[in-house]
């Protein structure tokens, strides 16, 4: 990996710490008019969110093992990408059918979540350990490595968060947030698979 | 903002004298029983205690203490005799009480999202309960929503939940009101508690507008609230305008509500639209309203 590879990586990582959160945020929102807005909706957002994390590190550092490239972790984004679609597109067919089955608004918004944020979440948690796998060079150095991923990816979301919920409310709808944020990933999945390729024929040229 | 002047100047006036009498912290806020000579208030928040969101003479309990609750009386203008009333936010309790002295075989439903406040109603501002007035611990929003699964009319639904410092922001959109008018019965009345300041005011006026057309602004006061009566199906005329004036002023007397005085505060958007036509109408996708209230 190159510096400028490595560069790539960490924005990519910021990108993502940002979108999941934002996305978190916006979560209350879309809930809010199915199941309120009481304070067991944000249980059970962060529930949600919390748990697919844990799973997404799982995975993504199972992933990690065999044959690690940036190629495969643009893959992430763009499956990333595509899981947060439903969000923008079907929340309120699923809501709706939620909200007619369960009465308790508790688990009615637990189900929400988990239908509308389980998987995206969990695809976005790869990311973290994948990354830390193409970064790191020694194990010397992988604490340090692993450091700054944190603080970069947790950057991203301390201001996904603030901006998401202090401006971008304010200028445009959820829905429109919610795609510019697959957008964003997916495109920067598809960034990291054209440097990688650019990257090959290079080495094949040399 | 500007709620409550009267209550608080006589505040000010005798703030030496005010005594908390029960204080407790709930899922929501701090909930706050004050007492002022005659006058006990239920307050949220130690920090903005001039906005009390409910108050009454320990005196007089009929005697209404706020402007805004006379004014939605207003509603009884528009409708006779209401049958089934829905009120969502309780505060003290006190419409609720009202409403159930003047129309006794009335169903009064209220709905109100922290249970402490029911409570404190129940325990400090004489919050009367029976086989007709009920109460219900939900989100508005959900209530309504499974009002209208179940096919229910209210002829005169009471908006009341916002306090001042915050609106829950999902009970301020076009949606929310469309769910709200398919729970309104043919005839009825919809009262909303609101804003006459603030950026906000645009937004929801033109909220209302999207769903209900023309309403009716009732303020007596500058600066004060207003309260929106929307969902109707005409503007009575005004011989029957004069004579519900009659027949009700008798009635409210005993509340200190000058019907007379409230029906020259209403005032019609048909012919007095005072926002922009291009204001944003707020939506579920669109809802920013605590950013614009200020």
């Amino acid at each position: 990996m190159t510096l400028k590879t490595n560069a790539l990586i960490y924005f990519l990582a910021f990108s993502s710490g940002f979108s999941i959160m934002g996305i978190e945020l916006l979560g209350g929102r879309i809930l809010a008019p199915f199941f309120g807005s009481s304070v067991h909706i944000w249980g059970s957002i962060i529930t949600v969110f919390m748990l697919s994390l844990s799973f997404g590190y799982l995975l993504g550092g199972k992933l990690s093992i065999r044959q690690p490239s940036l190629t495969k972790y643009g893959l992430i984004f763009l499956v990333a990408s595509i899981m947060v679609l439903p969000i923008a597109l079907f929340a309120q067919p699923i809501m709706a059918y939620i909200f007619s089955h369960i009465e308790d608004s508790r688990y009615g918004s637990l189900l929400a979540s988990t239908a509308l944020f389980f998987v995206p979440t969990i695809i976005l948690g790869m990311i973290s350990p994948y990354s830390v796998r193409l970064l790191v060079t020694d194990s010397e150095h992988s604490g340090q490595v692993a450091g700054g991923l944190y603080f970069v990816s947790t950057l991203g979301s301390a201001l996904g968060t603030i901006i998401t919920s202090f401006y971008m409310v304010l200028a445009f709808d959820v829905n429109t947030i919610i795609l510019g944020f697959a957008t964003t990933l997916g495109l920067l999945g598809l960034l990291a698979i054209g440097v990688n390729q650019l990257a090959n024929k290079e080495k094949h040229n040399v | 903002m500007f709620k409550y002047l009267l209550v608080t100047l006589l505040l000010i006036g005798f703030s030496s004298q005010a005594k908390v009498i029960h204080q407790e912290r709930s899922l929501y806020r701090n909930i706050l029983v004050e007492e002022t000579g005659d006058l006990r208030c239920l307050k949220f928040d130690e920090k903005a205690r001039k906005s009390s969101q409910s108050c009454i003479y320990k005196s007089n309990p009929q005697k209404l203490v706020f402007n805004y609750t006379k004014l939605t009386f207003a509603s009884l203008l528009l409708i006779d005799n209401p049958k089934n009333v829905l009120i969502i936010g309780l505060g003290g309790g006190t419409l609720s009480n009202v409403i159930s002295e003047l129309y006794p075989d009335a169903m009064i439903e209220n709905v109100e999202i922290d249970p402490a406040v029911i409570k404190v109603a129940r325990d400090y501002f004489a919050f009367k309960e029976n086989d007709k007035v009920t109460s219900k611990v939900q989100d508005g929003r959900i209530f309504i929503k499974r009002a209208a699964i179940q096919q229910a009319k209210y002829d005169w639904i009471i908006l009341d939940a916002f306090n001042g410092d915050y609106i829950p922001e999902h009970l301020l959109t076009k949606e929310f009101f469309a769910e709200v008018k398919s729970v309104l019965a043919d005839g009825g009345v919809v009262a909303a508690n609101t804003f006459s300041s603030s950026k906000l005011y645009e937004h929801e006026s033109a909220t209302y507008e999207a769903v209900f057309g023309d309403f009716i602004n009732v303020s007596t006061e500058k600066n004060s609230n207003r309260i929106i009566l929307a969902g109707f199906n005409k503007f009575p005329s005004p011989v029957q305008l004069a004579q519900r004036i009659e027949k009700l002023t008798p009635l409210l007397a005993p509340y200190r509500v000058d019907i007379k005085a409230v029906s020259e505060g209403m005032i019609s958007t048909k012919d007095n639209k005072d926002w922009p036509s291009d204001t944003k109408v707020l939506t579920d996708q669109y809802s920013p309203a605590n950013l614009l209230n200020f």
